[in-house]
């Protein structure tokens, strides 16, 4: 895992290596190991390394036997074993025992198509010496970041784009539209991010720049058809452990120590034991705990390790924590956030990193895979209530939902119902998600008088409609209501704020063998009343936990509590030392809020009064908060300073 | 007194609605917008709007009121509230 960073001339200008040094030396946390420069004719190619597999022969930037190609790569191919295996009987001789040189002999024999076969979690960019030309590619899912921009002279790439805001002709200006589109989805839709002139290369997507222009190229994306064979339960189960062991096998390949993540739910659970059965030594294990009991799982947690005999350390949350540490996560994060929950993790990864540790596998992706959001159980009662509107039974079931929200299950029913009552029926393409998008959105009112009227024709839910697979409409509801959260929160919020920037930040690694395109292929064929039977979430998951004694009964039978993290209130609780936060008085004052544009500040001030007066008790008030303060300190570190 | 006491009902949960619900950004609220439909109100803003009745005009607001009938717009509320209001004068 490491940063990478580049510049292509557009001209065929000579390129000064310094410039990309400079891009590198921004991007240092990703990769404090190493850093190395290649710089050839009108292109350069810049690393900063963390040291997990070769660790001493595996420099970057890597070339090929006759120097017609160099890459620079963040990630790992973690079938490079068995792809060099394959390579070398056709002939092709390794000078390393690194996976990133089997990228560059994989590229030899199949040019662009060679992301075919890399099962991993990458982001590289490749010059081609002899076509004079420039590969970028990102792994299917996005685990991987890599952004780019062009200036009249040069185009410019890198891991986050704070290595591109070095170079002084990166004109940074806030995408109000992205804005928009993050104050709606919480995440952003690539390639668009909240840097106007700044791209970010989508999940499995390629781009190749050379004389001709730049060529964006969609190579994989998620499809969901189910497979009739697996209507059988146990042999689903069967299957999709198979395919699980196989996911985290392979990730368990490193020259240096592995250990886990574990939450207390289900799918990190499942995960670590998992390793647990396949490492040789005694795993390692980490988890965050809250001082809150909302938030807190520690007992689930304590099962596990002692079920697991793992070797456990734990970091303590407090709400103060959160504000001392989130101005650092947004500047990670590189982008409005409205919740707080990447700041613990930001803390857990450094506790990762403090114990020796570089790498750990998580369970990430398993909600989105295989049907355990609440957002899932929320659209199928919705589903079940639209097919016989004037039931009374049905919207009770509404009561069923999000069980350790206290203010939603203290909700009259009436007011329950109508706030669910959204959307026309199960054919509107958005209907899972609309609810939850429109109550988003409602932090728009937040926004000053000039950007709501610059966004006065700008309908974010139309953008994300038109990029839409074009078989997407054939698909059930609950197979596109997994799209929406694979292909947009997945990337743009869970594996990016809460995922991948939180743990460089660290220089701590994540990989995901639910994100194993294995995995993910066969988790889209399970039918929908398998992946959530009536309203059981990861059905097929428990089932197959259970068959194979993985997990101790009480995780896979507790009720599902979706990891979350003390919000506004962290903004307006001393730390230990008394203090608060003095960046929210700061960034948030009305002169402040009214010099840099956004925002209104009346409407912020009085947000902040409510929130200071322990009044901001529903989830709206406290996202927009987060979301405003977000911007306010993005807007500050990669707007006004670098200005 | 009878005319104007309503209104003074309604501009004040007018006012409660635009300052704790809109930030002070609701000068286009009409009083019979329903408040769920423009999404002014989420999970819990109704438990924020019962309570601000309850404080304010010295009502208790049972179960069974607890519906958009009566308080899904300032209006409505309104009406609620006085309702309430009569009831507690004639028992009283």
């Amino acid at each position: 895992m490491c940063g990478i960073a580049g510049i292509l001339s557009l001209d065929g200008a000579p390129v000064t290596g310094a410039h990309v040094e400079a891009m590198v030396r921004a991007i240092a946390h990703r990769g404090p190991d190493a850093q190395g420069l290649h710089v050839e004719g009108p292109c350069a190619l810049g690393h900063a390394r963390l040291s997990i597999i070769d660790v001493a022969g595996g420099h970057q930037p890597m070339t090929n036997e006759d120097g017609s190609l160099w890459i620079t790569f963040n990630g790992e191919i973690f079938n490079y074993v068995e792809l060099r295996h394959d390579l070398e009987q056709r002939g092709h001789r390794f000078s390393t025992n690194s996976d990133t040189e089997v990228i560059l002999h994989l590229y030899e024999e199949k040019g662009d198509a060679c992301v075919h076969e890399l099962n991993g979690q990458w982001a590289f960019g490749l010059w081609d010496n002899r076509r004079r030309r420039l590969f970028l590619s990102r792994d299917r899912i996005g685990v991987r970041p890599l952004y780019y921009t062009a200036t009249p002279t040069q185009f410019l790439f890198a891991s986050e784009m704070k290595a591109l805001c070095v170079n002084p002709a990166v004109r940074r200006e806030i995408d109000l539209e992205v804005l928009d589109q993050i104050f709606t989805f919480w995440a952003p839709l690539a390639p668009r991010t909240i840097l106007k002139h700044v791209s970010e290369l989508p999940p499995g997507h390629s781009l190749s720049v050379d004389a001709n222009g730049q060529q964006l190229q969609a190579y994989w994306r998620p499809s969901y058809r189910v497979d009739d064979r697996l209507k059988n339960a146990d042999a689903c189960a069967d299957e999709l452990l198979d395919l699980l062991t196989d996911a985290t096998r392979i990730r368990l390949r490193s020259d240096v120590p592995v250990g886990a993540y574990l939450s207390g739910g289900l799918d990190s659970s499942v995960i670590t034991a998992l390793v647990n059965r396949l490492a040789t030594d005694r795993l390692r294990t980490f988890s965050v705990t809250f001082d809150e009991s909302e938030f807190d799982e520690s007992r689930y947690q304590d099962d596990v390790v002692g079920y697991l005999n793992t070797e456990h350390s734990r970091i303590r949350c407090s709400n103060a924590d959160i504000g001392d540490v989130f101005q650092d996560v947004v500047w990670h994060a590189e982008r409005p956030i409205v919740r707080t929950a990447p700041a613990p993790l930001y803390l857990l990864s450094k506790l990762v990193r403090d114990s020796g540790y570089k790498v750990v596998l998580t369970g990430e992706g398993a909600d989105e895979m295989l049907g355990g959001y609440d957002i899932f159980k929320e659209a199928k009662i919705r589903a079940f209530w639209a097919s016989q509107p004037d039931s009374a039974r049905r919207p009770q079931l509404l009561k069923r939902l999000y069980p350790y929200l206290q203010n939603v299950q203290s909700q009259p029913d009436a007011f329950l119902q109508a706030f669910f009552r959204v959307g026309a029926g199960t054919s509107n393409c958005f209907f899972s998600h609309l609810p939850r998008w429109q109550m988003t959105a409602r932090m728009k009112i937040l926004l000053s008088a000039d950007a709501q009227a610059r966004l006065a024709s700008y309908d974010s839910l139309a953008e994300l409609k038109a990029s839409l697979p074009g078989d997407f409409d054939t698909w059930d509801w609950f197979a596109r209501a997994q799209y929406l959260e694979t292909a947009v929160l997945l990337p743009g919020y869970i594996l990016s704020s809460q995922g991948d920037r939180v743990a460089m930040a660290h220089a701590v690694e994540g990989r995901f063998p639910f994100l194993d395109h294995r995995v993910v292929k066969f988790a889209a064929s399970i039918p929908p009343a398998l992946k959530m039977k009536v309203l059981n979430e990861k059905y097929i998951l428990k089932r197959a936990a259970a068959a194979a004694n993985l997990v101790p009964p009480s995780v896979t039978r507790r009720s599902k509590q979706p990891y979350r993290a003390p919000e506004a209130v962290s903004f307006v609780t001393p730390n230990r030392r008394g203090h608060l936060p003095e960046y929210v008085e700061t960034l948030l004052a009305p002169d402040r809020v009214e010099r840099d544009g956004v925002f209104n500040p009346v409407a912020a001030t009085k947000l902040v009064a409510k929130v200071r007066a322990g009044r901001a008790i529903g989830i709206r008030d406290n996202m927009s908060f987060v979301a405003m303060l977000s911007t306010q300190l993005f807007i500050d570190r990669f707007i006004n300073r670098a200005a | 007194m009878t005319l104007t006491m309503p209104q003074s009902v309604q501009s004040e949960i007018r006012t409660f609605v635009i300052e704790n619900f809109m930030f002070g950004q609701g000068a286009q609220l009409k009083d019979s917008e329903s408040l769920l439909e423009a999404g002014l109100i989420d999970s819990t803003g109704v438990l924020e709007l019962v309570g601000f009745l309850e404080t304010t005009f010295a009502i208790a607001v049972a179960d069974e009121d607890l519906v958009p009938a009566n308080l899904d717009s300032v209006e409505r509320a309104a009406r609620f509230v006085e309702r309430k209001l009569k009831e507690s004068s004639i028992a009283g």
